[in-house]
């Protein structure tokens, strides 16, 4: 139930990550569809720390309650400062920027969800 | 001046970028092995949060710039490239003495062996960037790489 939620987020993610590649080949500037897009990627985040929030109060527990918690809490980050950093100076490699910090959340939240499965590290 | 801001504009952003994620990615893995179970491996999770330090701060030298911080970077970048090769052959030669892994440990393995490759990217970027010669054609001397 957990990982079909873990999955989409890391799709989504993935998808957008593409997307600014694709853009950034294109010579283009980051634009408000694809900021749209990255919103919508940390909206699914912040769902996902809910969701998580809600495991834990329920009693379940991950395999490393810190290792859960850094991933947790450190994937809400990338996005926004990523976002921050790309578009303090607009040029394609901006467009580039969002892309990596978009690739980073697909790695983040399936380490998250091994860890949430037991793994320990 | 321009040159101060030249490591940190046009594919340079891109850099920092990667180097921030490997630094929070480092940052936390460091402080959740020395935060847990520190008393497991000392010396592994000591050099995880050296790791760490290094990647904090090559992201901090590139994204400011300017002579003292691209020679920072340079000293970073260095010193970053030697531990993955050092922590890398030794990870290799004699996996149990670093049972616990650190993001160097078989040329950073687990993370797609980006900790081998970043650093000579970063190197790469910063003989570029380099105060002391005259900037590349190529090289971004304005922040505007875009038709």
């Amino acid at each position: 139930m957990v990982s079909g939620f873990a999955l989409a987020v890391a799709l989504c993610a993935l998808a957008v990550a593409l997307w600014s590649f694709t853009q950034s080949a294109r010579n283009k500037l980051p634009d408000a569809p694809l900021l749209i897009a990255l919103a919508a990627v940390e909206v699914l985040l912040v769902a996902q720390l809910v969701v998580g929030v809600v495991l834990l109060a329920g009693g379940e527990r991950p395999g490393s309650m810190a290792t859960y918690l850094a991933y947790l809490i450190g994937c809400l980050v990338v996005l926004p400062v990523g976002a921050f950093w790309a578009l303090a100076e607009r040029s394609r490699s901006s467009t580039a920027v969002l892309g990596i910090a978009s690739l980073a959340i697909p790695v983040m939240v399936l380490r998250l969800n091994e860890v949430w499965s037991g793994a320990s590290a | 001046m321009e040159q101060a801001r030249r490591t940190a504009t046009g594919p340079g952003r891109i850099l920092v970028a990667v180097y921030a994620i490997f630094a929070l990615a480092a940052t936390s893995r460091a402080g959740v092995q020395i935060g847990t179970k520190f008393h497991e491996a000392p010396l592994a999770y000591t050099l995880s949060a050296f790791a760490a330090l290094v990647y904090v701060l090559a992201t901090i030298a590139l994204a400011r710039g300017g002579l003292r911080w691209w020679r920072v970077a340079l000293v970073s970048c260095s010193v970053e490239l030697l531990g993955v090769l050092t922590i890398g052959t030794l990870s290799v030669i004699d996996s149990s003495a670093f049972p616990h892994a650190t993001v160097w440990s078989v040329y950073g393995e687990g993370y797609l062996f980006i900790p081998l490759v970043l650093p000579l990217v970063g190197l790469y970027w910063l003989r570029r960037t380099s105060p002391a010669t005259p900037p590349h054609p190529d090289a971004p001397t304005t922040p505007s790489d875009c038709p």
